[in-house]
C-alpha cells in the first residue's frame, strides 16, 4: 500500500526541510521525501497550496477511560485526536482507577490495543490512587512503558514526597510533568482573582497558587537531577520563573495550552462555564506574555489539556460546574489563527511546538518526517477558515471554549501509521 | 427610549439612561400604592414565579406584593417544598417554570451567575434577586430611586457604602449604578473585607470610617453576615462595632441631613447602634415603601421588553 502526497509545503525541523516537495508512503512508513518522486501509487493526495507536517504529539489529553466512559473514551478521544490532526497523544493518568500500578496501567493498555485510532502513550501518576501520600513504583511502571509520571489535576503537596519522586523520577529516567497550584492559595477559587473575580462574585485563583508552586518543583527538581515539566503555564510569573531556571541550566520544559494565548479572562463574564479551566483564563498582560514566551522558546510545547466533560457537569450552576475544557479538535485552528497567521510564529516553530518538541521531551519516535519512521503526517490548509460547530465534534464532550468561534486552518488529511485515518468531509 | 431587555440581570450591563428609564417608571407607579384599589391593570393575565433558593422575607414579599398591584398571578416557590429537594437542577426547574406559561420568573439564588445562566435557556423574562455575592440590582435601584427622592439628583452626591463588601451582592449593584450616574462612591471596611481590584469599578476605599462619613450625603450600611462559611476570616462583632459600626456620636461628626441606609435585615448592635437605625436620618422603611414601586417598573418593563423581543422574532 503507497500512498503519495504531492505538491504540498513540506514542514519538518527535525530535518530543516521547509519547501514544495512530495512525500512517499510506503508500508506505513515514509520512504521518500523528494521533489517530483515518481511511483505506481494509487492513492495520491493533491497537497498544492496546503501544507504537510508530521502529526501532532499531544502531551496533555485527559481521555477518561477507564471510569469516565460518559465523557470520553479511548476510541473517541483518539478520533478526536485524529480529527484535530493529533496522531500521538500522551494519557493523563487521572482516571478511575488511576494508572497507578501495573494492574491499572495492564487495563488502560488492553483497552488502547483494541480501541485506540491513535497512537497513546502513557502517563502513570505520581502517588497512589493520586492521594499525595505514597509513591508509586516508578521503575517497575518505567519498564512496563509510561513515559511520563504525574498527579495532573493535583499537586503533590509534600515536599518531601515530592523530593523523593524527583530523585526516583531521575534515576530510572522518567519525565516529571507538574501541575503547579497550590490549593491552600487556589482556595476553590472559580476564577482569576482580581478585577474578574471580584465583579463576578466568585472566588478567586490566584497567580501565586501556580507559580509559587512552580518555584517549589524548580527547587526539587534541580537538587534531584530529574527532567521537569511545567503543564498548562498560564501566567507571566511562571513564565518568567521558567526563563531563570533555564538559564541557569536547570533540566525544565514547558507547555502552555491554545486558549491561555487565545482567550484572557474577559472570556468568563458572562458566566460561560465553557470558559471554565483550572488554571483559569488569566489578564491581557498574561496572554500577551504567554504568546511572548512561545516565540522565545521559554514554553516549549502546545498541548491542549483536552478535559473532556458531559453537559450535566459542565451546563450548571457556574461555581459547581467542572473545571476544563476540550481542545484536541482546535489547538491546530487556535494556534494557526492566533500565532501562525498574526506572524508570531512561522511554520517550522509551530510545528516544534506541536509535534517536534513534545515528541523529544517524552522521548518517542515520533514529530518527524525522516525516511524510516511510522508515517504520521497531517495534510492542512492554513488559510481554510471554519467556525467551530457543536454538532460537529467528534469528542463525546463539546465543552470547547472555541464553540462557535471562526479559526483559520483546517486539517484536510490525517495519516496515522500510513494510513488515511481521517479527511475533512465539507469540500 | 424605550425598553427592550427581557432579563433584568444586573446594573453592570445597564446603561445610564436604561437605569434613569427604571427610575422614571418607578416614580410613575409609586402613586398606586397610595390608591384606596392599590391596584392597576398593566400585568394583567401575566404569571410572576418567584423562585428564591435563599431565604428571605422582603425581598420576595416586594417583588409579590409590586406584582400583585400590576394584577399579575403570583406563584412563590421555594426549595424545601418543591422537587428541588429531589435533586432538580436549577435549569430544569426554570424549563418547567416556563412550561407553566409563567411570564417572569423573580429569581434569587446562592450562585453568582445563577440569574444568567437562567436567562440563557430560558425564552421568558428573569430578574435577579441576588445571585451569590454577584449582583442584587433592585435592591440597589430602589437605593438609588430613595436617594434621589431624598437628595434630588444622584450626580455628584457623595454615598459611603460600609461593611462586608467582599461578599456583598447589594454593595457591587450599588458600586455600578451609582457610578455610572455620576455619584462618588466610597467604600469602608477592614481589608479583609474588600476584594481585589475593587478599586477598577471606580470607587475610594479606606479603613477609616470618620473619613468615610466626612463629606457622605449618604451611607448604605450593609448587613455583616455572621452566618456565612467565611465568617472565619471576619472580625469579632464587637470589634467591628467598635471600629465601623454606624453610631450617633459618628453622624454628629458627619454632614446634618445624612441620609442612612441599609438593606435589612438589621443586626442591631453589631453594624448600627439602634437609635440610629430608628432615628431622624435613616430611611430604611422608606427604601421598603419604595421597592414596591420600583419592582413595579422593573417587572413591567421586562414584561415590555419580552413582548417587543417577540413581536421582533416574528
Amino acid at each position: 500500500m503507497k500512498i503519495l502526497i504531492k505538491g504540498g509545503r513540506v514542514v519538518d525541523p527535525a530535518n530543516n526541510l521547509d519547501k514544495v516537495c512530495d512525500v512517499l508512503i510506503e508500508n506505513g512508513k515514509i520512504s521518500k521525501v523528494a521533489l517530483n518522486i515518481k511511483t505506481d501509487a494509487k492513492e495520491i493526495i493533491d497537497a498544492s497550496s496546503k501544507i504537510v507536517v508530521p502529526g501532532l504529539v499531544d502531551m496533555h489529553v485527559h481521555l477518561r477511560e477507564p471510569g469516565r466512559e460518559d465523557k470520553e473514551t479511548v476510541k473517541s478521544g483518539t478520533l478526536a485526536a485524529l480529527a484535530g490532526g493529533v496522531t500521538s497523544l500522551l494519557a493523563m493518568p487521572n482516571t478511575q482507577p488511576p494508572i497507578d500500578s501495573k494492574e491499572h496501567l495492564d487495563v488502560l493498555g488492553d483497552i488502547i490495543n483494541k480501541t485506540a485510532r491513535a497512537n497513546v502513550f502513557i502517563a502513570a501518576s505520581i502517588t497512589k490512587g493520586r492521594l499525595g501520600e505514597e509513591l508509586v513504583d516508578i521503575a517497575s511502571l518505567k519498564k512496563q512503558g509510561i513515559v511520563a509520571i504525574t498527579d495532573d489535576g493535583d499537586s503533590v503537596d509534600s515536599d518531601i514526597l515530592m523530593s523523593s519522586a524527583f530523585s526516583k523520577a531521575g534515576e530510572s529516567n522518567v519525565l516529571v510533568i507538574c501541575h503547579c497550584e497550590d490549593k491552600l492559595l487556589s482556595m476553590n477559587g472559580a476564577v482569576n482573582l482580581g478585577f474578574t473575580s471580584t465583579r463576578m462574585g466568585l472566588r478567586g485563583i490566584s497567580k501565586e497558587s501556580e507559580y509559587k508552586r512552580i518555584e517549589r518543583d524548580i527547587t526539587l527538581a534541580k537538587d534531584a537531577g530529574a527532567c521537569l515539566h511545567i503543564a498548562h503555564v498560564s501566567c507571566k510569573e511562571s513564565i518568567e520563573l521558567i526563563a531563570d531556571a533555564k538559564k541557569k541550566g536547570i533540566a525544565i520544559t514547558a507547555e502552555t495550552a491554545p486558549h491561555y494565548f487565545a482567550l484572557d479572562e474577559a472570556a468568563v463574564i458572562d458566566y460561560d462555564t465553557n470558559m471554565k479551566m483550572n488554571p483559569p483564563l488569566r489578564t491581557t498582560q498574561d496572554r500577551e506574555s504567554i504568546k511572548q514566551a512561545l516565540k522565545d522558546g521559554i514554553i516549549d510545547v502546545i498541548a491542549s489539556d483536552h478535559a473532556p466533560h458531559t453537559e450535566n457537569e459542565k451546563d450548571i450552576e457556574f461555581e459547581r460546574a467542572e473545571f476544563g475544557v476540550t481542545g484536541l479538535e482546535t489547538e491546530l485552528s487556535a494556534s494557526i489563527t492566533e500565532l501562525v497567521n498574526t506572524n508570531l510564529l512561522n511554520w517550522p516553530e509551530l510545528v516544534k511546538k506541536m509535534s517536534f518538541n513534545p515528541a523529544q521531551i517524552l522521548g518517542i519516535d515520533k514529530g518527524t518526517l525522516t525516511p524510516g519512521r511510522a508515517a504520521d503526517i497531517i495534510v492542512v490548509s492554513g488559510d481554510r477558515e471554519r467556525i467551530v460547530k457543536k454538532e460537529e465534534f467528534v469528542s463525546k464532550s463539546k465543552n470547547s471554549p472555541f464553540l462557535n468561534r471562526k479559526l483559520k486552518g483546517v486539517v484536510e488529511y490525517t495519516i496515522c501509521g500510513g494510513k488515511i485515518a481521517y479527511k475533512y468531509k465539507k469540500e | 427610549m424605550a425598553w427592550t431587555r427581557k432579563d433584568l440581570l444586573g446594573l453592570e450591563s445597564l446603561s445610564r439612561e436604561e437605569i434613569e428609564l427604571i427610575l422614571s417608571t418607578a416614580e410613575s407607579f409609586k402613586e398606586v400604592s397610595t390608591r384606596e384599589i392599590k391596584k392597576v391593570p398593566a400585568l394583567r393575565g401575566k404569571t410572576v414565579v418567584n423562585l428564591f433558593y435563599e431565604p428571605s422575607t422582603r425581598t420576595r414579599v416586594s417583588f409579590e406584593v409590586a406584582a400583585k398591584r400590576l394584577s399579575a398571578d403570583v406563584i412563590n416557590i421555594s426549595p424545601e417544598t418543591s422537587s428541588v429537594r429531589k435533586g432538580e437542577t436549577l435549569v430544569d426547574t426554570g424549563r418547567n417554570i416556563q412550561a407553566l406559561k409563567a411570564d417572569i420568573i423573580v429569581v434569587r439564588h446562592a450562585s453568582s451567575g445563577a440569574a444568567a445562566m437562567l436567562s440563557r435557556h430560558l425564552d421568558i423574562s428573569v430578574v435577579n434577586a441576588g445571585d451569590g455575592w454577584h449582583e442584587h440590582p433592585t435592591q440597589a435601584l430602589l437605593d438609588i430611586f430613595t436617594l434621589k427622592e431624598k437628595i434630588g439628583r444622584i450626580k455628584g452626591i457623595n454615598v459611603t457604602i460600609v461593611g462586608d463588601i467582599a461578599h456583598s451582592r447589594v454593595a457591587r449593584s450599588n458600586i455600578w449604578g451609582l457610578t455610572k450616574l455620576g455619584a462618588n462612591v466610597t467604600l469602608c471596611a477592614p481589608k479583609m473585607l474588600i476584594p481585589v481590584g475593587i478599586e477598577e469599578m471606580g470607587v475610594n476605599i479606606t479603613d477609616n470610617i470618620d473619613d468615610a462619613l466626612v463629606r457622605a450625603d449618604a451611607v448604605n450600611v450593609l448587613r455583616m453576615q455572621f452566618e456565612r462559611d467565611e465568617s472565619a476570616a471576619f472580625p469579632e462583632a464587637l470589634d467591628y462595632f467598635r471600629k465601623f459600626g454606624i453610631t450617633s456620636e459618628r453622624l454628629n461628626k458627619a454632614k446634618k441631613n445624612i441620609i442612612l441606609m441599609h438593606p435589612g435585615p438589621i443586626n442591631r448592635g453589631i453594624e448600627i447602634e439602634s437609635d440610629v437605625a430608628d432615628g431622624p436620618n435613616s430611611v430604611i422603611l422608606e427604601q421598603v415603601i419604595n421597592g414596591i414601586a420600583l419592582r413595579m417598573a422593573v417587572l413591567f418593563l421586562v414584561s415590555q421588553g419580552h413582548d417587543k423581543k417577540y413581536e421582533d422574532i416574528n
